[in-house]
């Protein structure tokens, strides 16, 4: 068995007795209740309130358990769960939109395909539900990377698959086009899974947290303007669901108990 | 919004109201939604406040016309959908109430009923209405206010009350009230009365004699799509042109028209209609007959129905009871890490078996239980449980008909659970399909209220609204399939002469 680290050790321990009993404790209460040095234990509630595990309480100057480290628990969304919510909404966007909808959740390095509903067309159209996505060469994955910066590294070791003409293959390109889709809210893709094929991304938030992405997938004629460019209108749309959705997540409805 | 135009429908449920906005595509522009009161005044009784339903029906056409940027002179109709058999009687001078409205579920008629059909048994009126005589139909519920709310007898002779169902209710206040309110009822909840001839759609005077009901207090049986009246106060001169039980409108919703067509509702518990063309079918296999939907002067289609108590209780059940799961959506997770049900099953048979076994003396089981047995395997057969039932529905209704379905039209809050669909797909070898747009009650009730005042000129313009948004093909070995019918068939043997006293085929229970 490893050794075991103690200043973690200790940091657990404050989070424990701040979970337990009173709540609020100062200082001096915790260092008695651990058996350390005033100062050793101030380090450590230093280090947890820079990260938000633990706040301090203007009037009293008393320690209690941060919002970060509250939302820890809760912050993991099932992707079954997601589709539940945003059934309704991804409807409506298959709706306004004519084309298919798809519902993307961060899944082994890959974007895992959560919901789908068909392009309204009645043409013979399967199931993608389980589907896994790349994540830099898909709208849906692009979004889950520019929001949730954990994985950028790891898929930014490997090399950047080819699958269409249009695919971004250069880690530089890459992280450009995902500062672009930070500062728009949005993802493109045209011609870079698949030839022939568009698609049109936002993120879904849980609070502050993206959990997933929602988007619209389609032939390039019909989801671009002749120059390529994506149509603002098919934007809109997409991004109307993604808030819609976001806004559910953040108070809970009845509806979804 | 230019010239475009919009149908409201309102859909006054059990629980709540609400009204929803539809554009000529059929797709949502506004929900609005408001709860009201159950009230318990004892065990089994269950009552609403009728006025505070039609103040929070007011509410919530209100908030979903304004919600959607909207002015009256936008909407082209309303239609209403609405929980059935929930009886109300009023003043027709004051338009109060006389007592609190009757709800569906209430069981204080249980004794009525039996009386009713003494000493022929449930079965007596079912010839001429499709219906066995049960506490959930609205004459019955009549009767007892008629015989225990003092003086309404003589006041119900004088021609002073109206009864209704809420839909009547509705429509009355709608065109106005007291003040010129048209007081009709629409030929679907008119068939769930237990009053009517199905195959006259007319109060069956026979059965009116011997339930001893005034006709002078039932409201006129018309179409459920025309134009009943135009509404007065905020919503002047908007008409009022549709009107479908919830079910019924869940049908016309999915745009199931033609003879065969089969939906299902997947909420706490489940309803499967089929669609049997002009002819009402009488069921052998405990199912109800009853009006599909009437569409102003064309004949009337029927349909089967039959009724699954527990579906989405379970999981609620395993949620709130067991602990189980935390939330409804993780029973797919759950159930998903396991490939089968480890030869687990579970009837829930919580207040008896509906259709089609009508057996109130049967309680719920889980058979097959050994060590090998985890919650993954009991979620998974908590969902095979909604399956097979559904499937012993299809059977009955298969049976009745001779009619060989292909697929199931799905709606309700527990499509949106993915390996519940292709356990569904599996078990009935039946293409399942989720239409795009879900809130298929109230599309319903829009459908009808559209049709009537040429928003739509006609069903096929329904049909090209209609979209799948997402369908499941059965997938599993026919062999697993049978075996696991036959498990299934067993443990429904299990749970039968549990409760001791109560027979058989009670179909009131």
């Amino acid at each position: 068995m490893a050794r075991q680290i103690q200043s973690i050790e200790r940091a657990a321990a404050i989070l424990k007795l701040l979970s337990s009993g009173q709540r609020r404790l100062g200082v001096v209460e915790l260092a008695q209740y651990m058996g350390l040095p005033k100062g050793t234990v101030h380090g450590i509630l230093v280090t947890l309130t820079h990260i938000g595990f633990v706040e301090q309480d203007r009037a009293t100057g008393k320690y209690q358990l941060g919002a970060t480290v509250l939302r820890l628990g809760n912050s993991y969304l099932d992707g079954n769960e997601l589709r539940n919510i945003s059934i309704n909404w991804a409807d409506a966007l298959a709706a306004r939109s004519r084309e298919a909808v798809q519902i993307g959740t961060r899944h082994d390095g890959g974007a895992l395909i959560v919901h789908h509903v068909f392009r309204p067309d009645d043409s013979l159209q399967s199931l993608e539900v389980g589907t896994v996505l790349p994540l830099h060469s898909t709208a849906l994955g692009k979004v889950l990377l520019a929001f949730g910066a954990e994985e950028l590294d790891d898929v930014l070791t490997m090399p950047l698959e080819r699958s269409a003409s249009r695919t971004t293959v250069s880690s530089r390109d890459l992280e450009i086009e995902l500062g672009d889709i930070r500062t728009g809210g949005w993802a493109g893709e045209v011609n870079e899974l698949v030839d022939g094929q568009a698609a049109i991304a936002a993120p879904i938030r849980d609070r502050d947290f993206v959990v997933g992405s929602i988007g619209i997938r389609g032939a390039v004629e019909r989801l671009c303007e002749p120059d390529l460019s994506l149509r603002r209108g098919l934007v809109t749309f997409v991004l109307d669901a993604a808030t819609a959705i976001s806004r559910e997540l953040a108070t809970p409805s009845p509806n979804h108990p | 919004m230019g010239n475009e135009r919009f149908i409201a429908a309102i859909d006054q449920g059990t629980t709540s109201s609400r009204c929803i906005v539809f554009d000529a595509r059929g797709g949502i522009v506004s929900v609005a939604q408001k709860e009201h009161k159950q009230i318990f005044p004892q065990p089994g009784w269950v009552e609403h406040d009728a006025v505070e339903i039609w103040k929070n029906v007011q509410e919530v056409v209100q908030a979903a016309i304004s919600d959607a940027k909207l002015g009256v002179a936008d909407i082209a109709s309303i239609g209403i959908t609405n929980q059935r058999e929930t009886t109300v009687v009023w003043d027709k001078l004051t338009g109060e109430p006389v007592f609190n409205a009757i709800v569906w579920q209430d069981t204080r008629t249980a004794d009525l009923v039996r009386e009713l059909g003494s000493p022929v048994g449930p079965e007596r009126f079912r010839e001429r209405t499709g219906l066995p005589l049960a506490t959930y139909f609205s004459g019955p519920k009549l009767l007892w206010l008629l015989e225990n709310v003092e003086g309404l007898r003589d006041r119900a002779d004088r021609g002073e009350v109206l009864f209704g169902t809420m839909d009547t209710w509705l429509i009355w206040n709608l065109t106005g009230g007291a003040d010129g309110g048209r007081h009709v009822t629409d030929v679907t909840n008119a068939s769930r009365t237990i009053l009517m001839n199905l195959r006259e759609l007319k109060w069956d005077e026979t059965i009116l004699q011997r339930m001893n009901i005034p006709a002078a207090v039932l409201p006129e049986i018309v179409s459920s799509s025309e134009v009943y009246g135009m509404a007065t106060g905020a919503l002047a001169g908007v008409p009022v042109a549709g009107a479908l039980g919830d079910q019924h409108a869940a049908l016309f919703g999915q745009t199931a028209f033609a003879k065969g067509d089969v939906k299902s509702t997947y909420g706490t518990g489940s309803f499967l209609l089929l669609n049997t063309g002009d002819e009402p079918v009488q069921s052998k296999h405990g199912l109800l007959s009853t009006v599909a939907y009437k569409i102003g002067d064309a004949p009337a289609v029927y349909a089967l129905e039959g009724s699954i108590a527990v579906t989405g209780a379970l999981v609620q059940w395993l949620r709130d009871r067991l602990g189980i799961i935390s939330k409804a959506s993780e029973i797919e997770t759950l159930a998903a890490t396991v490939d089968d049900n480890g030869g687990c099953y579970f009837v829930p048979a919580f207040s008896g078996l509906f259709a089609p076994y009508w057996r109130s003396d049967a309680r719920g089981v889980i058979a097959g239980l050994t060590g090998y047995i985890t919650k993954a395997h009991i979620a998974r057969a908590v969902l095979e449980a909604s399956a097979w039932q559904t499937r012993e529905v299809v059977d009955a209704m298969q049976a009745d008909t001779g009619i060989a379905m292909t697929e199931l039209k799905v709606d309700g809050g527990m499509t949106a659970n993915n390996l519940l669909m292709q356990i569904l797909a599996d078990a009935l070898d039946l293409t399942v399909i989720r239409p795009m747009v879900a809130e298929t009650t109230c599309l319903g009730a829009a459908y009808a209220a559209g049709l009537a005042v040429g928003f739509w000129d006609s069903v096929d313009d329904l049909k090209a609204n209609w979209h799948r948004g997402a369908q499941w093909e059965p997938v599993v070995d026919p062999s697993r399939r049978a075996r696991e019918y036959r498990q299934w068939k067993k443990a429904v043997q299990r749970t039968l002469n549990w409760v001791e006293g109560e027979g058989a085929d009670d179909p009131s229970r």
